[in-house]
């Protein structure tokens, strides 16, 4: 009789059991299937709400024209375009080199209680918003770049303008390459630097030949996403570009990038009819492009994951 | 030390240090003939990669680690020397237990030592890479595929590989720490053939956990336990007649079959196996 009744127990367990597992898979169907609904919809907001401006001008004449004046019906995306571009080349062509030196030093030179504090240093860095940087901007780099850097090249600044953003964009990410990129490094197993030391190299040969490449595909992850914040940054170059709509002349001059556009006209030219709509294809435009710019990179990665395995 | 040594330590001790220091070598004086291949076994953590590496300073990338001794190529000091620290590695190569392919082309991970040490010109380094894949019977297998990623091939193949990267630098000296315990039976068979054919031109040392590898492979062995030198002699005498009673007992516990293929009393004891840790 007792054991019967242990049976018919634990039978109804185990139906309990397997319910509870069919569920939780449903479940988990559900919230993957809304992620995927809640990116398909904020694509179809996103191509519904910008339908009507493309339908009045053509989006080749909106991308290379010059001319944003929304009263006169002009809207020309080039100047924010090209600051876009300044910003972002600027940026990650003063900020590459230096996260990668630095990320070779922590993970490869640096020793006991110096590496422990210059990388708290850097991850403390990478945690500070961004608004911050950008009053710290305001305060000192704009006086140094319109008072010092920019005579000292013999162009002139007010000081607010497309280098500024630029200083200010690469020391935000920086830090961030320089964490990834360590942690890709100290990834690495010690038989690779055992192996290269082990037949004669010296450490910078082992770090240049052998473990530079094994990290290779993660440091170009790393890159990459300090290439996406800084194409996406909104709020630095919104308080330090100073906010000219003409296409800036030299990276002194002020200007414009494709997010600051849309959050310095969203709120006051809402009135103008089709404004909201360029603004809104100009969201568009910079999801587009940082989706091909991931999936490209992901093409890249996967060429060097095979090239550099080890 | 004999007129043959190629390699010998001398009081050698390595302390890793930090919140309890660890000595991993107590005083070991130990030497190592030329042309001859030695195993160094002995239970898991008595300081048999450590001796291994103390050999060309290739501890030293760990940053805690702290040495006292030396260690003599030939006649010549290598830690109280001006020699250079590549040059010393150079020539005394190691090979890593993980079979190990640099993230370089086939071709490139055996010519990779080579190519940092002399100018080669491209048919000399040709030469160069086929001799040396030949040398570890890895030509056949790989001469079709030469610029696909070493990392490619099977770990067998791999081990190999790392094999023909460390000689193409012509070292003096090869340690080799367990190459073959990652690998499957048949790739360790192929990997042992190679040190069989290898002993005859370099000297090798050779970290193995396993007691019939030694007796297969070694001429000579020697036994750590705790960081000290327990027993040193020639591998025939090591097995057969071990002068301690460490020795005996761990040879006993890790051997499958007796060295004479006679059926041991001892054997059948319920004594555990390692009963020596």
């Amino acid at each position: 009789m007792g054991t019967t009744e242990t049976r018919s127990e634990n039978s109804s367990r185990l139906d309990r059991r397997l319910l509870l597992e069919r569920l939780s898979s449903y479940w988990l169907v559900g919230a993957g299937l809304f992620a995927v609904a809640l990116f398909g919809l904020i694509v179809l907001t996103l191509v519904q709400r910008s339908l009507p401006v493309v339908a009045e001008h053509s989006l080749l004449e909106m991308v290379t024209s010059a001319n944003w004046d929304p009263a006169a019906d002009e809207f020309g995306f080039l100047p924010a375009i090209v600051g876009t571009i300044y910003v972002t080349a600027l940026s990650m062509a003063m900020g590459t080199p230096i996260a990668l030196l630095a990320a070779i030093y922590i993970a490869e030179y640096a020793e006991g209680r110096t590496k422990v504090l210059i990388s708290s240093f850097i991850d403390l860095l990478a945690a500070i918003p961004s608004v911050i940087f950008g009053l710290v901007g305001l305060i000192v780099v704009v006086p140094f770049v319109g008072d010092y850097l920019a005579p000292a090249v013999g162009a002139h600044s007010i000081g607010l303008g497309i280098v500024t953003v630029s200083l200010v964009m690469a020391i935000i990410v920086t830090p961030f390459m320089i964490s990834l990129s360590v942690e890709s490094l100290e990834a690495l197993p010690d038989e690779l630097r055992e192996s290269s030391l082990g037949v004669g190299a010296t450490k910078w040969e082992t770090i240049r030949t052998v473990l530079l490449r094994a990290a290779g595909p993660g440091i170009f992850s790393a890159i990459l996403l300090g290439f996406g914040r800084v194409f996406g940054a909104t709020i630095v170059p919104a308080m330090l570009i100073g906010g000219q709509t003409a296409i800036p002349e030299s990276p002194f001059d002020a200007g414009q990038t494709l997010p600051t556009l849309i959050v310095n006209d969203f709120g006051e030219l809402m009135s103008i009819p089709l404004t909201q709509s360029a603004l809104i294809l100009v969201g568009l435009m910079l999801l587009v492009i940082v989706w091909l710019f991931n999936f490209g990179a992901m093409l890249v990665r996967r060429r060097l994951q095979r090239r550099w395995q080890y | 030390m004999t007129d043959d040594t190629a390699i010998r330590t001398d009081d050698l001790e390595v302390t890793y240090t930090g919140n309890r220091d660890v000595t991993a070598l107590d005083g070991v004086s130990v030497a190592f003939d030329e042309n001859k291949l030695t195993a160094i076994i002995g239970p898991s953590g008595c300081g048999k990669s450590t001796l291994l590496k103390s050999l060309n300073r290739l501890h030293e990338i760990q940053p805690n680690a702290e040495i006292d001794g030396e260690v003599y190529l030939g006649d010549e000091a290598i830690y109280d020397t001006d020699e250079p620290l590549p040059e010393i590695r150079r020539r005394v190569g190691y090979v890593p237990q993980t079979p190990t392919a640099l993230p370089l082309s086939i071709y490139n991970n055996v010519a990779y030592g080579a190519k940092i040490h002399g100018d080669y010109s491209r048919a000399e380094l040709d030469d160069l890479v086929e001799r040396y894949l030949r040398k570890v019977n890895l030509w056949d297998e790989v001469k079709d595929r030469l610029e696909d990623p070493g990392a490619e091939l099977s770990t067998g193949q791999i081990q190999r590989l790392c094999l023909a990267r460390s000689l193409a630098v012509e070292p003096e000296v090869l340690l080799c720490d367990e190459v073959t315990s990652a690998l499957d039976p048949i790739s360790a068979e192929q990997v042992e053939e190679t040190l069989e054919n290898l002993k005859e031109e370099y000297t090798i040392v050779m970290v193995t956990h396993s007691m019939d590898q030694a007796k297969r492979l070694a001429d000579d062995v020697i036994f750590l336990y705790l960081g000290e030198l327990v027993e040193a002699s020639d591998t025939r005498s090591f097995f057969e007649n071990p002068q301690h009673e460490r020795t005996r007992e761990f040879v006993k516990g890790h051997t499958a079959v007796d060295y004479d293929d006679e059926p041991s009393e001892e054997a059948a004891t319920d004594e555990p196996p390692v009963a020596s840790r």
